[in-house]
């Protein structure tokens, strides 16, 4: 474990070229042990640089983050300046409304080559946000034209998809600075949960294609565990063979995210919870992971639960790579094939990925359950089944390989959603908490 | 822009509910639950979705005349959200005394969240649904009051001054 102090010198790192944010995690998390990040936003930005010193001094390593609010991630400038006027808690850091300026104080001597700062927001149309990152000289960020739209908003799925083309062309800009901009997938957490790991597998393998179509050259596909651990580790190993096979880089990472669903109330059911995507990630050679924090359930968390969070997961990933790492191979159940199968079919539709993605949400071979998105068809439903894995209740007009197609079935009621919903909560509860200094 | 984005093929034998998000919220799984809920206890839903922009919203309320208004926040910005969207529904004639309630996680400080639900009712929503384990049974009983009252009760407001 590393503690890196602060740079004294802060005016050097800024004034260097940033390191490849790609190339950073895959040279650090790399070898079994993943590099951890938080996801922690805040307007305030002596707080928001406070929450990047204390993610670079946590006893870890990991990367930073700052999350944008979600009045600049719909683009709402007015209740935004309003916010700000009335000195409002916001969501997230406004990073394109605070001048530039302030910015380079918040990362002033935190952000430099042996801790990288991802930008992260959730937005359909990332323009402005992207043209602010290029003006502070930030080059690692996340989304994609699907993941960003379909599940958070009210975007038209066509227009995204021209929003994230043009924003990837112009963060391709910072090449001609000698600067490599990377970007994530959030393709592999529609919805945060209840989407059979298939079709999260083969989005994000989707969007990252679309990216390098795009000219990216460094990447990440994200996968967020789900509610079976094997089903996970199949998945993860299914998402890391597609994308060798398909990707046209090998500057590449998959980044684990700690189950996005309804979160464990006690607080040793969420440190197990959070051990469990530690060791998922770590079990699967997955190269960074982000975390939640133990108080999740309760509301969004402070800076102290953020490093207590970083700390606990980097010690569960060690352990679990000190114990053997990778463990038995899961038995295959035919994710891989469903993932294959569905991005074969996309990408079959045209050469242009971005048409080929709108065709495929038009016609049913990408369906996203529960999404309520007009440009989704809503023919797909899932459920959890007796062992915990999810499953397809109903696979609508997806392209599937027979041995996992599934007809309707069960009828979902709000009880049953949820029952799935709160699962994994239920589940990681009911876990007896360890004895006294045991943890 | 499509105006509502789910219409449910239910019998709608208690009235019709919108349930809807607000512009800076994106979350639907809340959304997605109360469909179903109310669905289940007799309503007909017209689901606007997540990040529904405040004229899109009072707009298909004004189009709908739903027997009443489920508004659903869960990341944070419910409480300075729902005093603006409530003060332009409010302001809307033929809404002025159609039930609107409100609930999720409100704001982004926790324990706070009395003194906003009172800001809340007094700036004219009917019921505030902190989030709780009981939340869904205060949510059906509320429900059943409804059935047991006339369609818009006169007497519910006393908020709008």
């Amino acid at each position: 474990m590393t503690c890196r102090a602060l740079s004294v010198r802060a005016t050097k790192d800024t004034d260097r070229l940033p390191v490849d944010f790609g190339e950073f995690v895959r040279h650090r998390g790399g070898s079994g042990v993943p590099v951890v990040q938080p996801r922690m936003g805040f307007s305030d930005p002596a707080r928001m640089r406070a929450g990047l010193v204390a993610t670079r001094r946590a006893d870890a390593m990991s990367v930073g983050t700052i999350t944008v609010d979600s009045y600049t991630r719909v683009g709402d400038s007015d209740a935004l300046k309003a916010a700000l006027r009335d000195d409002a808690c916001l969501n997230g850091y406004p990073i394109a409304d605070h001048p530039a300026d302030t910015t380079r104080r918040v990362l002033s001597g935190v952000l430099g080559p042996d801790f990288p700062v991802q930008v992260r927001h959730g937005s359909a149309n990332p323009d402005r946000i992207v043209r602010a990152l290029i003006a502070l000289r930030l080059n690692a960020t996340e989304g994609g034209p699907v993941s960003y739209c379909l599940p958070y908003g009210r975007t038209p799925l066509a227009e995204s998809v021209g929003n994230w083309t043009r924003a990837c062309e112009e963060f391709t800009g910072l090449l001609d600075l000698g600067i490599e901009p990377h970007l994530e997938t959030f393709g592999g957490c529609m919805m945060g949960q209840l989407c059979p790991p298939g079709q999260l597998v083969a989005i994000s393998v989707l969007e990252a294609l679309f990216f390098a179509q795009h000219g990216l050259r460094s990447l990440s596909l994200s996968y967020a565990q789900q509610t079976s651990a094997e089903q996970d580790r199949e998945a993860v190993a299914a998402l890391r063979r597609l994308s060798s096979e398909l990707l046209p880089t090998d500057n590449w990472h998959v980044v684990v995210y700690a189950y996005m669903g309804l979160f464990p109330q006690t607080p040793h059911g969420a440190r197990r919870l959070l051990a469990t995507a530690a060791e998922l990630a770590a079990g699967t050679g997955a190269e960074r992971l982000i975390v939640k924090t133990a108080d999740e359930a309760h509301g969004i968390p402070t800076i102290a639960e953020n490093v207590s969070a970083l700390e606990g997961a980097a010690r569960a990933a060690a352990l679990h790579h000190s114990d053997g790492g990778r463990g038995p191979t899961p038995p295959d159940t035919g994710i891989y094939d469903e993932a294959r199968a569905l991005v074969h079919a996309v990408l079959n539709l045209d050469d242009d990925i971005g048409v080929a993605l709108v065709t495929a949400f038009r016609c049913g071979y990408l369906d996203i359950p529960y999404c309520i998105h007009p440009d989704n068809l809503g023919r797909t439903r899932s459920h959890i089944d007796a062992e915990g894995r999810l499953r397809w209740t109903d696979s609508g007009s997806l392209p599937l390989p027979r041995r996992v197609k599934a007809g309707p079935g069960r009828r979902i009621t709000s009880s049953g959603l949820l029952a799935d919903l709160s699962y994994v909560r239920r589940k990681f509860d009911a876990t007896p908490a360890p004895a006294p200094g045991d943890e | 822009m499509t105006p509502s984005v789910g219409v449910s093929s239910a019998t709608g034998r208690r009235g019709t509910a919108v349930v809807t998000g607000m512009a800076s919220d994106s979350h639907t799984w809340n959304l997605v639950f109360l469909q179903l809920l109310l669905e289940e206890n007799g309503f007909e839903v017209v689901n606007l979705g997540p990040c529904v922009p405040d004229d899109l919203l009072v707009d298909s309320c004004r189009s709908t005349g739903p027997d009443l208004v489920v508004i659903s926040s869960v990341n944070g910005h419910g409480h300075q959200e729902g005093l603006r969207v409530i003060a332009r529904l409010r302001a809307t004639a033929e809404l002025a005394v159609t039930p609107v309630v409100i609930g999720g996680k409100l704001d982004v400080i926790r324990g706070k969240d009395t003194r906003h639900a009172q800001r809340l009712t007094a700036a004219g929503f009917d019921e505030v649904f902190t989030e709780d384990a009981r939340t869904t049974a205060r949510f059906r009983r509320f429900l059943d009051t409804l059935n047991s009252r006339p369609a818009t009760p006169p007497t519910r407001r006393g908020v709008l001054v």
